[in-house]
């Protein structure tokens, strides 16, 4: 195996690692100020890859597209929120958990009934389409390094939000001890809402940025919700430090687990056998990963002790 | 049975074929929601569209949705044998689904006419002499693309497909006809999205050329990822990835890419002229080749009507088998084990004004089977 | 006679009285369907001894129903094709006698619990949901990418499976060996609910430093209990798996999970009956729906946040009142 590849390979696994902690930041946020597991979290995502691919589809910009994701996850979030997210925090795990997965059914048939059962068409721009020439030679896909810029901004974004604003004081008040912010008058329903926007246009953000490059259809929210749950787990819940650790760490795991697992096979193995044993055994690595670090720290590597 | 969505087509007592005079009922299980309902829309749509356009009044229609999901089709599949009484049944996208549910059908007695899925174990041993599939075995359009991938001249090329029994069959098929070296080998994850390593390997690998089977969403996220990587090694691929529904998802990057099908709408025949435009001016768009499926199987079914009724069997199977249709491929035949034996031609993904489509630039194979017949006895 | 019995009372009547009627009226469809929902009635009861009885909300339950299942795809593959498990130091045969296959699907589903179970019940509240998915998606994967036994194919069997003295093909007869298992599961989980270790699990789920302080191992009691309930919705996969002579990874999903978990909250967690009614109203459901409209799942989702948000305690908890619950 070359270096290039490799390179290439890590850089890959980064990409998706970054795309993995905008979907996992909004679900930690959420579970770690309301206590709230979401399952329809992924349903934002599709969300906002819809309103991108209907947006871009009008008026052919990509910038308007994104703008358009925001704002439609996050005004879908409010509006679940309102009506049904917030009959639910006082609930145990079990009602979140089905009534979130009700949530799930609505939106994915509810946009099929508006969009169609066919894929909708979602492109990356002139400006940032092709290969660049990197340092050492490798070959890559600008948007592919914009993703990366742009999740890393993303993080940056939210860490100056939690630890230098009000907002971000609220919150992190809010997840030590919710009864004593609301006898301190911050309007806590109104709180509630805004966290829980806030998640989601971060998952309909990173809905439209990867469907841009994946297809954009109904279901499409649910592998990467599960991915992201992994990440949420694997970090800890409620830290936002701990998503984007074990983002970058399940995202590496996996592409380069595809990568040198097959290859590992090949030595001592006839090709196409050893291709789907190791891809099958990739397949399960992040998995595998997630017990042995749950075996290790019940909680998480950044999670509050139980 | 009243809340079922039922379709009745319309009239012909006038044919008077004696050899029907009774009621005939097709049952059809196709996928029409969740991931992957387009390509059950396009079959019901095609059959349907033959249906209506017999007029033939003594058939009714029962369609339902699987959901994509095997344990659905084998409960609607129980309900249209043990409580419908249906005599055909067809629709069946998947080859998942269609060893859940054929087996069991043609085992109670049902005829089924599949007008998608050919799993090579219905083809070969596990072949039943009510079980006919007019539309390929599974394995043809990748073998056409490795008699294709001769014919260029490649001679290193690198291979992926999903990591699922029909990818690791399409893998099998393309080998079986490529003459060539392999570049390397890949099984994806099944429903993978981001094909970022996997293009970062075909880069190394020094291969001249790529086939890939990566059906619905994934092939074009991978087409999508491919021309955004800067590789520009050529693309072989099977229908799949390119067809009318799903070419507009991937857009421009697919342009110029060679892939094999055994229909196109620009095959020039009258069948295939008169269904192009009649199922435009029905539903406002144009046939995917699953659409020219469910047309062709609808007609098989009506022509084999005319001279039998399904419940004699033998007679039925015979006039099924004789395949006396105009099938909007032109020539078409059952082989022994009663799968198509037909031309598999070569595309191009081309663009006509504002939309994708494909034409025909050649024919990797003629009159072609498939291998597993010789293992199938009755 | 409390509330909550008359309703467990009239469900038991309805589950012998429909498919009486179904048969007399030769509607064999209809036999089919009363026995899928009793199948998936006894793969909630299963779950529900973990979730109502030990508090552990398991999100990977599908891993047991499809280990079940392929307890039997495996078995009467082998049957079929006339071809030995396992040649080596000893002959194993395939076989398709259900007995031997319950009992199969029950060991091989308990020892996966035990294993699962070892492991995730050092995690509590939202880690256990999680890590329960993900060793669910584990086995899914690797279900899809095995092709030794059809991978994302499944198996097909062309026949039922054989009990003894019976005709499994007839509807009405497979039924019966369906209602026998669940009445019989729900008369041991009625049992275990009232015996010393059903009152010391409930209490470990209700204060753990109680069970601790009289020299309990909560984690042993909720291990227990997890691999029990594993057991259950295994035996219920082989039989669902007999019931549609086919197994897939399908049954190895999270959403399968996520339905058992839906029979067992729809109808009242930590009742008796919570899951029977549950999935019976389910199917019901699924098959009046279905013919409505192409776009049924979004009715079943806002009937579900309704029963959720407003009707607490499931139909039973709306039937019966809040009374106490069993256990």
């Amino acid at each position: 195996m070359t270096f290039i590849l490799f390179a290439e390979q890590v850089l890959n696994g980064l990409q998706l690692g970054v795309m993995l902690f905008l979907m996992a930041a909004g679900l930690t946020l959420v579970f770690g100020v309301m206590g709230l597991i979401n399952l329809a979290h992924g349903s934002l995502f599709m969300v906002g890859a819809f309103a991108a691919a209907a947006v871009a589809g009008a008026t052919g910009s990509f910038l308007l597209a994104l703008a358009a994701a925001l704002a439609a996850a996050a005004a879908a979030g409010a509006i679940v929120e309102v009506v049904v997210i917030r009959r639910l925090y006082n609930r145990d795990h079990l009602d979140q958990v089905l009534a979130t997965f009700a949530l799930i059914l609505i939106f994915s048939e509810g946009t099929r009934f508006i969009f169609g059962s066919f894929p909708l068409f979602l492109d990356t721009p002139d400006w940032l389409s092709g290969p660049v020439t990197l340092p050492g030679g490798i070959q890559y896909p600008i948007y592919r390094l914009a993703l990366i810029v742009v999740g890393l901004v993303v993080a940056l974004g939210l860490y100056l939000l939690i630890t230098r604003t009000r907002l971000g004081i609220q919150i992190r008040a809010g997840e030590n001890d919710r009864e004593m912010i609301a006898a301190l008058g911050v309007d806590i329903s109104k709180l509630y809402t805004i966290v829980f926007a806030l998640g989601a246009a971060l998952a309909g953000l990173a809905g439209a940025l990867v469907g841009a490059i994946q297809s954009v259809e109904v279901g499409m929210g649910e592998p990467i919700l599960i991915l992201a749950f992994v990440v949420i787990v694997i970090g800890g819940i409620g830290s936002i430090r701990g998503a984007l650790v074990g983002a970058i760490l399940v995202g590496l795991t996996d592409t380069l687990g595809g990568l040198l697992l097959p290859s590992f096979f090949r030595t001592f193995m006839e090709a196409s056998a050893a291709s789907a044993v190791g891809s099958g055994l990739a397949s399960m690595s992040i998995y595998i990963l997630m017990a042995v670090v749950l075996m290790l720290r019940p909680t998480g590597l950044f999670g509050a002790k139980a | 049975m009243t809340l079922k969505s039922l379709a009745i087509a319309g009239a012909i007592a006038a044919l008077g074929s004696a050899a029907w005079a009774e009621d005939v009922r097709i049952g059809m299980i196709t996928t029409l929601s969740g991931g992957g309902a387009g390509l059950g829309i396009d079959v019901r749509d095609g059959f349907m569209l033959a249906i209506e356009q017999s007029g033939a009044e003594n058939v009714e229609v029962i369609i339902e949705d699987d959901e994509r999901a095997p344990e659905v089709a084998v409960r609607l599949s129980d309900e249209m044998i043990q409580a419908d009484d249906v005599d055909i049944m067809t629709g069946i996208i998947w080859s998942n689904l269609a060893m859940a549910v054929v087996p069991s059908a043609t085992a109670q007695g049902v005829f089924y006419i599949s007008p998608n899925a050919g799993p090579s174990q219905l083809a070969g041993r596990g072949c039943h002499p009510l079980y006919f599939n007019v539309a390929w075995q599974n394995d043809a359009l990748h073998e056409a693309a490795g008699a294709y991938a001769n014919s260029a001249g490649y001679g290193n090329s690198f291979i992926l497909a999903p990591n699922y029994p029909a990818g690791q069959d399409a893998l099998t098929g393309y080998k079986r006809t490529y003459g060539g070296d392999l570049a390397g080998e890949l099984f994806t994850d099944l429903g993978q999205t981001d094909y970022a390593s996997e293009i970062a390997q075909i880069r190394a690998s020094g291969a001249d050329s790529v086939f890939f089977f990566l059906p619905g969403g994934m092939g074009i996220a991978f087409v999508k990822q491919y021309a955004d990587s800067g590789v520009d090694l050529p693309l072989v691929g099977p229908a799949f990835s390119f067809d009318q529904g799903i070419l507009q998802a991937v857009g421009a990057d697919a342009l110029g890419i060679v892939n094999t099908s055994q229909w196109n709408r620009d095959i020039d025949n009258a069948t295939n002229a008169a269904f192009v435009e009649s199922f435009v001016a029905a539903y406002d768009r144009l046939p995917s080749l699953y659409a020219s499926q469910g047309f062709d199987a609808a007609n098989l079914i009506l022509s084999a009507l005319e001279s039998a009724h399904p419940d004699d069997e033998d007679a039925f199977r015979a006039a099924l088998a004789a395949a006396e249709f105009d099938s909007t491929r032109g020539d078409f035949a059952f082989g022994s084990n009663q799968h198509p034996v037909q031309d598999i031609y070569v595309r191009r993904v081309i663009q006509e004004g504002d939309i994708f489509t494909n034409e025909i630039i050649g024919t990797a194979l003629e009159d072609h089977g498939d291998v597993y017949a010789a293992e199938c006895s009755y | 006679m409390t509330r909550e019995r008359m309703v467990n009372a009239a469900m038991l009547l309805i589950l012998i009285a429909f498919p009486l009627w179904a048969w007399a009226a030769d509607e064999p469809f209809m036999i089919t369907l009363a026995t899928k929902a009793v199948i998936l009635a006894l793969a909630g009861v299963g779950l529900n001894i973990a979730l109502g009885l030990g508090g552990m909300i398991s999100l990977g339950h599908a891993a047991f129903f499809g280990i079940g299942g392929y307890a039997m795809g495996v078995l009467a593959s082998h049957a079929q094709n006339f071809d030995p498990i396992l040649e080596g130091p000893f002959l194993i045969e395939g076989t398709n006698s259900m007995p031997i296959i319950w009992l199969t699907a029950i060991i091989a589903s308990g020892l996966a619990a035990l294993a699962i179970g070892a492991i995730s019940i050092r995690t509590t509240g939202a880690y256990f949901i999680m890590i329960t998915l993900a060793f669910g998606q584990m086995l899914f994967f690797f279900a899809i990418s095995w092709p030794a036994y059809g991978g994302e194919d499944g198996l097909s069997i062309w026949v039922r499976n054989e009990f003894p003295g019976l005709n499994t093909l007839d509807p009405i007869q497979f039924y019966a060996i369906a209602f026998t298992i669940l009445c019989a599961v729900l008369i041991l989980t009625a049992r275990l609910a009232k015996s010393p270790f059903g009152l010391a699990l409930n209490a470990a789920r209700q204060t753990e430093i109680r069970v601790e302080t009289v020299g309990i191992s909560p984690y042993k009691l909720r291990l227990i209990a997890f691999t029990i309930s594993g057991m259950i919705t295994g035996l219920a996969g082989a039989l669902f798996a007999d019931l549609n002579r086919f197994v897939s990874p399908t049954m190895l999903s999270w959403q399968t999970s996520g339905e058992i978990m839906i029979f067992v909250i729809l109808g009242g967690v930590a009742r008796l009956f919570g899951p029977v009614v549950g999935a019976v109203l389910f199917i019901l459901l699924e098959h009046l729906l279905g013919g409505i409209s192409d776009y049924w799942h979004i009715y079943l989702g806002a009937l579900l946040l309704v029963i959720v948000l407003f009707a607490r305690g499931g139909i039973i908890g709306v039937l019966a009142g809040r009374e106490a619950k069993h256990g």
